[in-house]
């Protein structure tokens, strides 16, 4: 199982501090949600993990290592990312741009061996999108679109995922079927981290949420701890309604206060 | 694992082959000394008349050699390209690239640069290249948006073709205008054998550079961060795309001036038959592009005109239509 360490990270986007002395150890076992207002940073700290953004100062260790040093190839094995509103550029069919997962396990000019093709396959399985394999990825509505990237990311096989806003432009249904299929994955042993504005999403499917405001770390922990009314006021400007349906704990963001 | 969408390999690189093989023998054959085919052929293997052995060895085999590598490194340049930039508008000589080599060659050979050291002329050409295509790169990973680098692409061609105009004003021939034109226009007619020593290594080294990086393009389908996230070195891709299009286009366009479009052509003829991962649009692009330019350059011969017809006339005429297309399917995006 990967450790993602985060020690004193401070990330600046140009002249702006985005995210100021962050600290903090993520490892499998439980879904992680990473909340916080707009512009609180949370793109940037999911960036940052991947070794996308060099820090202006402190680290980000996997397994001890600094992601920036990683060999590319090597850091590509072992976290996955799923960006917001994930672009595709040529109309690939759906088969072919999951196939892109397997990238950093191919050497140079070679073929997909079958464990590639196994990748493959088990990923598409696993978000339902078998049936889609032949269509034009470019033409799909946006659930079936967030599926085929989300297997594009599975097929990678990586110890630790990275999903930046995966709800955004879904419906309930598929909402909830792509927190169950991250929470599903954290649980079996991958590091799954998901950067969420559904706060009603994050308190019910994750396990551990960081809360982020204006570029630092505000609480960290599991969501009643996390999500308390004064830290809603404080980071949000909001009060909520907590509740139960069937069994299921809900929070419902209720008013600006 | 069968493929999804596309045809078979074996005919995406087998019919451009045979395209490009017709193309070349017709280049051989065909020429304004109407010399009957068997007696071409006899040249060819070395018997027959002295005069004909000569028009073939020193005129038409290096306007066919210089048509085949000329193409493939156009075709090459465009499918590498528009990978890269994701952006089915981009190519060499939209970018400025081949206009800025052609001014580093012009100020070469008419400045006598080319007289001093006979590499001068094809150094000059890429240094232009580079120095053209270096800031459009860096700026395409900035924006998303393709129309921005289009347009300060035509302002780069814009730029160096009025540099070549003022240089040959300023330059003592008395040939100006004609010379302008070739070398904007671009043309194969009266090359030598040197001429193909000079751009063949030249050409070679761009293809094994763009050649290297399918993979790569085909990860950024996805955007930056992705190809990123999926171990692709993008600093290092980058340096390979810059140093392989500019030298191989340089070393082009040193000897056939700025033929425009093939590079937009071609990725656009091969495209709908691949499963349109720029990767496997690439080496049926560089074949193609061989094919395409050959036949142009046989049809420049075979359509009647008073003056010779120059070559980059007849690309143009076959690639402004596409490129409207893309354009006007650009618009949406505004």
């Amino acid at each position: 199982m990967v450790t993602i360490r985060i020690e004193a990270l401070d990330v600046a986007l140009g002249d702006r501090r985005v995210l100021a002395g962050i600290d903090t150890e993520m490892t499998g076992g439980g879904l992680i949600g990473v909340i916080g207002p707009n512009g609180a940073g949370k793109s940037t700290l999911a960036r940052a993990m991947l070794g996308l953004l060099k820090p202006l100062a402190g680290r980000v260790l996997l397994d001890g290592a600094e992601v920036g040093t990683l060999r590319p190839a090597d850091r590509a094995r072992t976290i996955a990312y799923l960006p917001q509103g994930q672009t595709l550029h040529w109309p690939l069919s759906v088969e072919r741009l999951v196939a892109l997962g397997r990238m950093p396990h191919l050497a140079p000019f070679s073929r997909l061996s079958a464990a590639d093709t196994a990748a493959i396959e088990a990923a598409m399985a696993a978000t339902g999108t078998l049936d889609l394999r032949t269509r034009d990825a470019t033409e799909l509505s946006g659930g079936e679109r967030a599926r085929v990237m989300l297997a594009r990311a599975l097929a990678v096989e990586a110890q630790a995922l990275i999903a930046d806003e995966p709800l955004a432009s879904l419906d309930p249904s598929h909402q909830m079927e792509m927190m169950e299929l991250l929470a599903e994955r954290a649980r079996a042993g991958t590091l799954v981290v998901v950067v969420l504005h559904d706060l009603t999403m994050a308190a019910r499917f994750c396990d551990r949420l960081l809360l982020l405001s204006q570029g630092r770390l505000m609480a960290d922990g599991s969501p009643d701890a996390v999500l308390t009314d004064a830290a809603l006021a404080e980071v949000y400007g909001i009060t909520a309604w907590r509740g139960a349906a069937g069994g299921t704990p809900l929070l419902v963001p209720l008013g600006r206060s | 694992m069968p493929p999804a969408r596309g045809t078979p390999p074996a005919l995406l690189i087998g019919l451009p082959s045979l395209a490009a093989i017709l193309a070349a023998l017709a280049s051989l054959f065909i020429g304004p000394a109407g010399i009957p085919v068997a007696d071409s052929l006899a040249a060819l293997s070395g018997h027959g008349d002295p005069i004909v052995r000569a028009i073939l060895f020193e005129l038409r085999l290096p306007r066919v050699a210089l048509g085949l590598l000329v193409g493939a490194m156009l075709g090459a340049g465009g499918a590498s390209l528009q990978g890269y930039l994701r952006n089915p508008l981009a190519e060499p000589s939209v970018l400025g690239a081949s206009n800025a080599a052609a001014l580093g060659a012009v100020v070469a050979l008419y400045f006598g640069l080319a007289q001093a050291h006979p590499m001068a002329l094809p150094l000059l050409a890429i240094l232009a290249a580079l120095a053209a295509l270096a800031p459009l790169l860096g700026l395409a990973g900035r924006s998303e948006s393709p129309l921005g680098l289009i347009l300060a692409g035509i302002a780069v061609a814009t730029l160096a073709g009025a540099g070549i105009s003022l240089a040959l004003n300023l330059s003592p021939n008395p040939f100006a205008a004609m010379e302008i034109m070739s070398w904007l226009l671009g043309s194969l007619e009266d090359r030598t054998p040197q001429h193909v020593w000079l751009a063949a290594p030249c050409i070679a080294v761009g293809l094994a550079l763009l050649l290297w990086d399918g993979r790569a393009l085909d990860a950024l389908t996805l955007g930056e961060d992705s190809a990123r996230t999926l171990g692709i070195d993008l600093r290092r891709v980058r340096v390979r795309m810059l140093i392989g299009l500019a030298v191989g286009v340089g070393g082009a366009v040193a000897v056939s001036g700025a033929i425009g479009f093939v590079g937009l052509i071609v990725p656009h003829l091969v495209r709908p038959f691949t499963d349109r991962r720029p990767s496997s649009v690439l080496i049926p692009s560089t074949i193609a592009g061989a094919a395409l330019l050959t036949a142009a350059d046989v049809a420049v011969r075979l359509i009647p005109t008073n003056a010779p017809l120059k070559l980059g006339v007849v690309t143009a005429f076959l690639g402004v239509p596409v490129f409207v297309f893309h354009l006007l399917r650009e618009r949406r995006l505004w």
